[in-house]
């Protein structure tokens, strides 16, 4: 085997292969062949490292030196100064001196120091598309001692003593979801994987895929095992081409090892997977519309029960788990339930991923351990709220989920406490507000998406969506009237009670946490015909503050409407004609003195 | 010629493959919507005769074949333009402003969400998060990915794609 003095690790997940992360790499290899470096450093494309904000990211080993904002015109400098001469190029630390103070390891950075990362643990640390690095760290142990030393009883029972719930929303003892699927006597059963990550904001799914596809094909052989299945699919969305073409390249490289398919590990017991597609349809994460989907069939859900695990999969016992839950599996298996049940809260074990975005400065993925506070991840592990503004709400869930208010900031996070706050973990999606984001406007938002993703099925989901989205965008527009908060919570709770499956159940969330911290600015756009985030257009007026402004004539030049007027020599103080104005922004935007108020 | 209005020709040697994708697929289960998804490659939509072959090769009902087409926003019954501008319409983008640039988008373009451009050029799309929200706002054209985006960006991106194949790179 070849040694190598050093690696250099270039992220090669979405985020960054999307800033040219793969022309780095190309230019990296070639100036190490000019070098004559090439047979002393190695060049890895690894998943992500999770900190998306300063991408395209580059890691150099052993030393763990970690450069920023890499731009192909930078590699030659990297590659003469660091990996040549031994000196750093402080100028792409500098980019992230907020996460790496002093050049020290990345494990000891505010960014990472926090989180404690199972699920993620290969992310950004192997080649995803090698199976043999794979193998190094581990890989296909865990599956090689549940075949050889457990039954397929001890496999559950290690899964349910773990605490482990699944990831993918509701939070079901993965242990106990297995358990019925094994109980059921059947001449085929499935285990499907659910990569239908749907929940926009949420990329934690994808980034296992593509960063460790090998854990994922592992945990469900593992699963096949347990409860007795030969057969799997993974449901990807094809959003993902990355994901699916490494998940690909995975499933062969196992089949190759005799890791997939007939006879694996010597030990007799068969098992072999699919990627099945998904085609942009939200509601298929749920998982009997996902299962309905599989069949080929429009993704409609189905009524429950029967359950997946005693009729799923054409009519078969099936198991579905998410990406996320599956990653944890192997390492469960490895180094016990004890060890996964120490970390976290009384109900909810282990870490979970989150993708922290919106108004955030290191926007990326974290995971942290079930029950850090939520003002760790924003302040600590986010870098904290960009341009000094204020915190003002992080929403979780997605669609289906809530938001937690900045009075709530300190609550450690786990499944309960955030259905109690009325919101939920869902797959994880973490989107970070300040005081320009309208509360109203986002409720909208997220309504404009289940009236666009309701498959239509039940009539309450089908047009309660849209009744309560023209509602909401007659809050926005100035034109509501105090009765509509009240048909609102009639809305959403008929919607609740009356739809088939968690997305029309939960679709009112957005609204009904909203209204319960936010009903003042719900109000407030209501009576006074007023947004205070300043972000509903028609509720706009944009006024020049006479004291405030040096009469320097910019909003004047740069209104595209000439609704503008004054002189800056004649001393004729500047105004903006209401009646001209058409809120574009531009004089706000542009002006030096912030004269300009909405 | 025996051309119709989508443009897809009955001799169009296209259909053999048609045939061929789905005696590839037709035994496994499930097959219906792995078919589309090729056959979607082959042309970059779903014309009606290719809907007519597969439903005839399932032996299935064609209301079938398009049931399943207008259930999913990934597949389509209308010819693309040839830029796809697909701008993300995920929460993260949301927050930081890529309302503001749809509209940006609609003005420059001339066009809704959803439609194509008299000249064939643009197509305009909204899509769920891509998954590249540290570079929020985000846009793809296609699948060239532009990011941290402004308003007075789109312009240039837009130019860009007319005059060269590409346009700056973010």
């Amino acid at each position: 085997m070849q040694l190598f003095r050093s690696h250099v690790l270039v992220c090669g997940g979405t985020g960054c292969t999307s800033s040219n992360s793969e022309a780095i790499m190309s230019e990296l290899n070639q100036n190490l062949v000019k070098n004559q470096l090439d047979s002393e450093v190695k060049v890895v494309q690894t998943g992500c490292f999770g900190l998306c904000e300063e991408g395209p990211i580059m890691v150099i080993y052993p030393e763990g030196t970690m450069y920023c904002r890499v731009d192909v015109k930078d590699v030659p400098e990297i590659v003469e100064e660091h990996l040549l001469k031994g000196r750093l190029v402080t100028r792409l630390l500098e980019a992230s001196s907020q996460v790496q103070e002093d050049n020290q390891d990345i494990e000891q950075s505010s960014f990472f120091k926090k989180q404690l990362r199972v699920a993620l643990r290969n992310c950004g640390r192997i080649n995803p598309e090698e199976i043999d690095e794979y193998i190094a760290f581990d890989g296909y142990k865990a599956l090689a001692k549940a075949l050889s030393e457990m039954t397929p009883v001890e496999v559950i029972q290690t899964i349910k003593d773990s605490g482990l719930r699944g990831r993918g929303g509701g939070g079901f003892p993965t242990g106990t979801k297995w358990d019925f699927a094994a109980q059921q006597v059947n001449d085929e059963k499935y285990v499907c994987c659910n990569a239908d990550e749907g929940d926009p904001g949420a990329f934690m799914d994808r980034s296992v895929l593509e960063g460790d596809p090998h854990s994922v094909i592992e945990a469900m052989t593992i699963a096949g095992y347990a409860i007795g299945a030969t057969h799997g699919f993974v449901y990807v969305r094809a959003e993902y081409p990355i994901a699916v073409h490494r998940l690909q390249i995975a499933i062969d490289q196992a089949r190759e090892y005799g890791l997939l398919g007939e006879n694996i590990l010597d030990t007799g017991f068969k098992f072999d997977l699919e990627i099945r597609l998904g085609a942009g349809a939200f509601v298929c994460g749920e998982e009997t519309a996902l299962m309905t989907s599989i069949e080929g069939k429009r993704g409609e859900p189905r009524v429950r029960p029967p359950f997946p695990a005693v009729k799923g999969l054409w009519q078969k016992p099936t198991i579905l788990n998410n990406v996320e839950t599956f990653a944890n599996i192997p390492e469960i298996l490895l180094k016990g339930s004890e060890w996964f049940a120490s970390m976290g809260t009384e109900k909810s074990k282990g870490t979970k991923v989150f993708a922290v975005g919106g108004k955030i400065n290191n926007t990326g993925l974290v995971e942290i351990p079930m029950g850090t506070t939520l003002r760790e991840v924003i302040y600590e592990i986010g870098g904290g709220i960009p341009n000094g503004k204020k915190f003002k709400a992080a929403q979780t869930g997605g669609p289906s989920g809530g938001c937690i208010p900045a009075s709530h900031i300190d609550t450690p996070i786990d499944y309960e406490s955030l259905i109690e706050l009325g919101a939920m973990m869902g797959s994880g999606g973490l989107i970070v507000m300040d005081e320009d984001t309208c509360m109203v406007d986002i409720a909208k938002f997220f309504l404009e998406f289940t009236v666009d993703e309701s498959c239509g099925k039940c009539t309450p989901c089908r047009l309660g969506t849209r009744r309560m989205k023209d509602i909401l965008e007659k809050i926005t527009l100035g034109k509501g009237v105090m009765s509509d908060i009240d048909e609102l919570e009639t809305l959403a709770r008929d919607i609740k009670a009356s739809s088939l499956c968690a997305l029309g159940q939960t679709a009112p969330n957005p609204v009904l946490s909203t209204l319960r911290y936010f009903r003042d600015e719900y109000e407030a756009h209501i009576r006074d015909k007023k947004c205070p985030a300043g972000s509903c257009k028609a509720l706009l007026a944009y006024e020049i503050i006479e004291e405030k402004c040096k009469n320097c004539g910019l909003c004047l030049k740069n209104c595209p409407v000439s609704a503008i007027t004054g002189n800056k020599k004649e001393k004729i103080p500047f105004v903006i004609d209401p009646t001209l104005c058409i809120k574009c922004g531009v004089c706000f935007e542009k002006c030096p003195v912030d004269a300009i108020k909405k | 010629m025996n051309a119709n209005a989508s443009g897809c020709m009955e001799n169009d040697e296209r259909i053999h493959l048609v045939i061929d994708i789905v005696a590839k697929h037709k035994n496994s289960k499930g097959a219906l919507i792995p078919i589309l998804h090729e056959v979607q490659g082959l042309y970059g939509y779903l014309p009606v005769e290719a809907q007519e072959i597969i439903a005839k090769e399932m032996n299935v009902p064609i209301s079938e074949v398009f049931g399943v087409i207008s259930f999913y926003s990934f597949f389509s019954l209308n010819p693309k333009g040839k830029h796809r501008v697909s701008i993300c319409m995920g929460t993260a983008c949301y927050v930081k402003g890529s309302g503001p640039i749809l509209d940006k988008l609609k003005e420059t373009l001339e066009i809704g969400v959803g439609e194509t451009t008299a000249d064939g050029e643009f197509t305009l799309e909204d899509c769920r998060c891509l998954g590249a929200c540290g570079l929020a706002p985000v846009l793809t054209i296609n699948g060239k990915v532009f990011g941290r985006l402004t308003k007075d960006d789109i312009p240039v991106i837009i130019e860009g794609c007319k005059t060269e194949d590409g346009g700056i790179v973010q």
